[in-house]
């Protein structure tokens, strides 16, 4: 059995899978939340989670970071089984991951920038004091908030800011693998597509594998690779939105294709192509000016001009 | 499992990243291996020692780099003014990044001289405390207006929810005051023939237990027990329905929440402090009684004799118009604490332990008046 994990694991190295859920089985009591549930993530992609209120989507976090007892099953992070680890071994793990909860979840008699700090300090004890203040301060600007934020308490942000600060402390030892529970829910609508586009960036530049519950179809559409389907207690589909909307599966079109979803989707598509047409606008002005600027008779040769400067 | 991954040569280089280094060759710092958080090890020490300024950073042997490799490279650069050489595209690009949101910081907020914050801190909690006296008076008048509304229109009396409150305040609390009153009564008849047996004067225990119960202990212990029971679930229960907005949407159905919330409160707390402090004397007394039988061999119908003969009515009277007043004191500080909440559950936490302090000092405040007044109205 060890032999063969041993090869399932480097397998997945192999085939950059960063989470493996493997047959899982969650049950509260009587209720049975997860039945028999299989789930892989790959390395580098943004993973949307998506599922009915219950469906189980926080409780299949909680039992990947290891906060939730499995019933039974395999979960396999990085490669390594969560199940038989030691404190010491769970500790390498877990300063490889990191985890925004969806109040934020931070402690609230720290400051801003102390939240920061502590998972630097409790995995890299090594840092000195202005090391650490230097990392806290950038990662809460890069986040979003305005620097003077970093020295006041929890208490002092709004839910938004709470949230923003609460991802500065995720990122704050550099994590291969994100969780994020619901990182959208009760911002704006412009903080919100302020975050997706953190995340994305966060991704492309530092190629971090996304674990991303959410109920915002704005930010499915707009952020993530890959969406999983929680339903019926266990992940009935995983694919691109377009996949997901080939299915013939009642929950999945209803979801994508009721009001809201389509509403979705055609943002996508109005921004889309409202930025072709910015181009599109752009490539005519250069024209234009160079028009004017020139003589009649070179004026093909100038627009080709034009169409390359851009 | 660890050789196995060394087969595969091109894992075998993703799994073990060489830590980071560099290296200074007269003008040129040559940074090698994975800057990462991960692999940094000593190096920012390293780094805030080296000695003659270096002009460029050559990053071409840096395999990998994350925020915290890049931010140490940044501040170099900006500290020195060094030009960078031999970084791919991601690293340039995650430098500026970096760069763009280097920012003057402050981690903790400022704070005044001792002096001047401990001289804060007296100003503050006497400006609180005078808010506090004017809101629990405020909140008796809104008490009073509520008692009045109901006056005039019994319907909107909530029988139900009075019964319920008895039944929290008062049956559910039985077991746990007569335990303690029966202990206390032994206590005090123990401590007493201790005493009086210095004298010869062991039967006078009686004399104190009876009147000690009646008149103080009873009552007051029977209060800090409710208060610590009801009073602190008065404003944990009150002040999680601010939090959770009911309150609020219990004005916008027309209800009051004065009258729904704190009144049938206060009106079980009066009601059944009484009756909870009389039992806890008698429950005293049947400990001082067996006390006395089994160490002082007072045989119980000498005791409760002599109970009848020592202990003018007076003394239960004191009891019982003692009781109906903490009631309300203890009541009234639960749900005035928790109408106060407000924020977070932090609130909740620190407005329940206000609610069990403040209902305990009034207590023993208005007992030493209570003292005093029986004692000129000539009930010693």
């Amino acid at each position: 059995m060890v032999a063969l994990r041993t090869a399932q694991a480097t397998q997945d190295e192999t085939d950059d899978i960063v989470i493996r859920v493997h047959d899982l089985t969650n049950r509260f009591g009587e209720q049975v939340v997860h039945d028999h549930l299989d789930l892989e993530v790959r390395r580098g992609e943004i993973l949307g989670v998506v599922g009915g209120s219950g469906t189980g989507k926080s409780v299949l976090m909680r039992s990947i970071i290891g906060l939730q007892e499995p019933a039974s099953g395999e979960i396999d992070v990085f490669g390594e089984s969560m199940g038989d680890r030691n404190e010491a071994q769970a500790k390498d793990v877990r300063r490889r991951w990191g985890v925004l909860f969806q109040n934020g979840a931070l402690f609230s008699t720290l400051t801003v920038a102390e939240n920061v700090q502590v998972p630097l300090r409790e995995y890299y004890p090594k840092l000195d004091q202005m090391l650490l203040d230097e990392i806290a301060s950038y990662k809460i600007v890069a986040t979003g908030l305005p620097a003077e934020s970093s020295s006041k308490f929890p208490s002092e942000l709004s839910g938004g800011m709470r949230k923003r600060a609460g991802l500065a402390r995720a990122l704050a030892i550099d994590p291969e693998l994100l969780f994020l529970d619901e990182p959208t829910a009760g911002l704006d609508p412009i903080g919100a597509e302020a975050f997706d586009a953190l995340i994305k960036g966060l991704r492309d530049l530092l190629g971090l594998t996304v674990f991303l519950i959410t109920h915002d179809l704005d930010t499915l559409h707009a952020i993530c690779d890959r969406v999983a389907v929680l339903a019926d207690k266990h992940v009935v589909a995983v694919g691109t939105i377009d996949e997901l909307l080939a299915l013939d599966h009642p929950w999945i079109q209803e979801y994508f294709n009721g009001p809201r979803g389509r509403a979705a989707a055609q943002s996508k598509e109005r921004s889309a192509i409202a930025d072709d047409q910015r181009r599109a606008d752009m490539v005519a002005v250069d024209r234009d000016t160079t028009a004017n600027e020139t003589a009649g008779t070179e004026r093909a040769a100038q627009q080709q001009d034009g169409g390359r400067t851009d | 499992m660890l050789a196995r991954r060394n087969d595969l040569p091109h894992l075998a280089r993703r799994m073990t990243p060489r830590p980071a280094d560099f290296a200074q060759d007269d003008r040129t710092l040559r940074f090698t291996g994975a800057w990462t958080l991960a692999q940094l090890g000593d190096v920012p020490a390293r780094l805030e020692h080296i000695d003659d300024t270096p002009e460029i950073i050559d990053l071409s042997g840096v395999e990998r780099m994350d925020t915290v490799g890049a931010w140490l490279v940044h501040r170099l650069q900006r500290d020195h003014d060094i030009r960078i050489e031999g970084a791919d595209d991601k690293a340039e690009d995650l430098i500026g990044k970096v760069g763009q949101v280097d920012r003057p910081f402050q981690i903790q907020p400022d704070e005044p001289p001792s002096f001047q914050r401990v001289l804060g801190r007296i100003g503050k909690s006497t400006v609180r405390s005078g808010h506090t006296v004017v809101g629990l008076l405020a909140f008796f008048g809104e008490t009073l207006i509520a008692v009045w509304q109901v006056i005039l229109n019994p319907k909107r009396f909530r029988g139900n929810a009075v019964i319920r409150q008895f039944e929290v305040v008062g049956l559910d609390a039985l077991a746990i005051v007569g335990l303690m009153s029966f202990l206390i009564g032994i206590v005090i008849a123990q401590q007493g023939a201790i005493q009086l047996r210095q004298f010869g004067a062991e039967v006078y225990t009686i004399n104190l237990v009876g009147r000690l119960t009646f008149r103080e202990l009873g009552v007051l212990m029977t209060a800090i027990m409710v208060a610590g029971r009801s009073g602190s679930a008065f404003a944990a229960q009150i002040g999680s329905m601010r939090l959770a907005e009911e309150v609020d949407a219990m004005r916008t159905i027309g209800l009051s929440p004065m009258e729904s919330l704190v009144l049938p409160r206060v009106v079980a707390a009066i009601l059944m402090m009484p009756v909870l402090a009389f039992y806890a004397a008698m429950m005293a007394l049947i400990g001082g009684g067996l006390f006395s039988w089994f160490a002082l061999h007072l045989p119980p119908v000498t005791f409760v004799a002599r109970i009848r003969e020592v202990v003018p009515l007076t003394d239960v009277y004191q009891g019982l118009i003692k009781a109906p007043v903490f009631g309300l004191i203890i009541s009234m500080a639960g749900c005035f604490q928790g109408m106060q909440v407000e924020g977070n559950a932090e609130a909740v936490g620190l407005r329940t332990t206000a609610a069990v302090v403040q209902s305990i000092f009034l207590v023993i405040v208005l007992d030493a008046f209570f003292a005093v007044f029986f004692a000129s109205i000539g009930w010693i």
